[in-house]
């Protein structure tokens, strides 16, 4: 593998897909030429509204489902490729929307567990990455718990601990935190931004929370089965017509830049949080007392 | 209203009785119920009490709630204790107008009462002291042997773990369902046996509607998580014989000697 490629942990190239059921799609493809460029240790966000096929995306990074035309390339491993399937969704960590479905065991501890020892690996190791994994998402106070105890963002983190067991190269979530209160959201965000900085795991998180999606570092907008914008969330959510043309919305903050834009008012549209808001509002303020 | 419900229950503790390895609690308990349908006499059950009542000392479980397991067959006992005490023919006891009761008749009654009682108590110590994860690892464990002629040993212990795993889930996705067809006006106390029946059928569907989405979400996240049956699997937590599983043993052999001496003793003396 040469340094280049070694950047990249993903590498998605035209990917196309369709259903065999294709009642709810009407015919037609549900990925249209995707191309997406995951890159190591970066903390990716995907947007897009229900049916636009994000779930679908990210169900190509692990082998769950296999591009009709195109290639998918894991570590530089081809998802096609059956006899690479366990080497790729171990290095592919999966999280879902419902941290109810995803939990098997019993007990904590257990559930972690149930990763590694499909894969086989020695029992001291196990023991090793439980505890490291319980430990990431800040559980280890609750390892001899039952699951259906814990609030959902603690059977979330969970979640998250029994696939960093696999110590897999990037993690992908599918919603994670459209089940949870803002109580448990903000578990997760604290979470996996801590993942991502601490432990440099490469993150991909579809969301339709813009303000989640305001903490990556790069955002990807998916409409109707193809990448419509793609850049920082600043550079993203300042093309706030476009956003609102194919219905999904700004984070709070840009959007009240926004309509102070609309008005008539000089402010631009690049305002991701609240603190932003708030100095650059001051600014103009006190710019406007000095003037008088 | 579904809270109460105690399947398999586990009382979480550190007894002897809760260290044993899993595999010879399972053991045990075969042997244990083997042992109740060979007694044949009240000598034999009183060393089988004396056993289980040592048994339930050293889990330190109150008995209390261990007899609490005894409640939801209580009917079941009744009914059979009747039909024994009634229908069973040999020397004449009492009679009265079309009532016999006959000295064999009561002897079975009270002898299938104790077994029943014993059956559940047994068994009732087995899952309240083992963990059901440690409760499916022995089981899977004891089944593997039988892999080579097709038993799916692995599978079994794996549909167990998911399904005690789930049951939780479900009774409260059940309670939270018959909540929300309570507010819409749904009635599932009143009216006859028919009607009540009919109004489960708003509850079932959906319950069995989210249980296949359920299995389908888990699937693919097993999936994910590199799940390929049993085949090379390694464990958290190994099964391993203790010094305690030697002396539960030794325990074990004493009760079958005690109770194959009762029988003998039973041919000679007749109690
Ligand atoms: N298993 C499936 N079979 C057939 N069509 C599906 C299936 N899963 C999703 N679809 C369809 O594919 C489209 C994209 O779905 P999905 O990837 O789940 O979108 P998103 O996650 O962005 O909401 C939708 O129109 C959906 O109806
Ligand atoms: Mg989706």
């Amino acid at each position: 593998m040469d340094g280049k490629t070694n950047n990249i942990v993903v590498d998605i190239k035209n990917v196309e897909f369709l259903y065999e059921d294709t009642e709810e799609t009407g015919g037609s493809r549900v990925l249209k030429d995707v191309s997406l460029q995951v890159r190591r240790g970066e903390f990716l966000a995907v947007l897009g509204h229900n049916g636009s096929g994000k779930s679908t995306l990210a169900k190509h990074l692990n082998a769950i489902l296999i591009p009709e035309k195109g290639k998918v390339m894991v570590e530089g491993l081809d998802t096609s490729d059956e006899s690479l399937l366990f080497d790729i969704r171990q290095r592919v960590g999966m999280v879902f929307q419902n941290p109810d479905n995803q939990l098997v065991a019993t007990i904590v501890e257990e559930d972690v567990a149930f990763a590694p020892e499909n894969l086989g690996v020695p029992q001291k190791e196990i023991r090793e990455r439980v505890d490291y994994a319980l430990d990431a998402v800040n559980m280890t106070e609750y390892k001899d718990h039952a699951p259906h105890m814990l609030s959902g963002g603690q059977k979330q983190r969970i979640a998250i601990a029994g696939v960093l067991a696999m110590k897999p190269d990037v993690l992908v979530m599918d919603e994670p935190t459209a089940m949870l209160d803002p109580a448990g959201r903000r578990e997760i965000m604290e979470t996996v931004k801590k993942l991502n900085r601490e432990e440099g795991m490469t993150v991909v998180m579809i969301t339709h929370f813009m303000e989640e999606a305001a903490q990556a570092d790069r955002v990807v907008v998916m409409d109707h089965g193809k990448i419509l914008m793609e850049g920082t969330p600043r550079e993203v959510f300042s093309r706030v017509d476009e956003i609102k043309k194919i219905g999904l919305d700004v984070p709070q903050a840009t959007e009240l830049m926004y309509l102070l834009k609309k008005s008539g008012l000089n402010f631009e549209t690049d305002i991701l949080s609240a603190d932003e808001c708030v100095n650059v509002i001051k600014d103009v303020y006190n710019a406007a007392k000095e003037a008088l | 209203m579904f809270k109460d419900i105690t399947l398999g229950q586990y009382f979480p503790g550190h007894s002897f009785i809760h260290r044993l390895d899993p595999r010879t609690k399972i053991l045990a308990v075969i042997i244990y119920i083997t042992s109740i349908f060979c007694i044949k006499s009240f000598l034999g059950y009183a060393v089988l009490a004396a056993f289980t009542v040592l048994c339930v000392l050293s889990s330190k479980i109150p008995f209390k709630f261990v007899l609490k397991g005894l409640k939801p067959i209580m009917i079941f006992v009744i009914i059979t204790a009747i039909f024994n005490l009634f229908l069973t023919d040999g020397k004449i006891l009492v009679r009265w107008s079309f009532i016999t009761i006959t000295y064999e008749g009561v002897r079975l009654a009270i002898f299938m009462v104790l077994r029943l009682f014993f059956l559940v108590l047994g068994t009732s110590i087995l899952t309240l002291t083992t963990s059901p994860i440690a409760l499916t690892d022995g089981i899977e464990y004891l089944l593997s042997p039988l892999k080579k002629v097709g038993v799916p040993a692995h599978e079994l212990a794996m549909m167990m773990t998911i399904a005690l795993r789930f049951v939780p889930t479900l009774l409260e996705e059940t309670d939270k369902i018959i909540k929300a067809q309570t507010a819409r006006g749904a009635d599932f106390e009143s009216g006859n046996l028919i009607n009540r029946a009919k109004a489960m059928i708003p509850i079932l569907i959906p319950l069995f509607i989210s249980a296949f989405r359920r299995a389908d979400d888990l699937a693919v996240a097993m999936e994910c998580r590199c799940y390929r049956g049993g085949e090379n699997r390694t464990r958290l937590r190994e099964l391993k014989m203790k010094k305690g599983d030697v002396f539960g043993w030794f325990a074990l052999v004493c009760l079958v000697g005690l109770i194959v001496l009762a029988n003998v003793a039973y041919g000679r003396i007749n109690i």
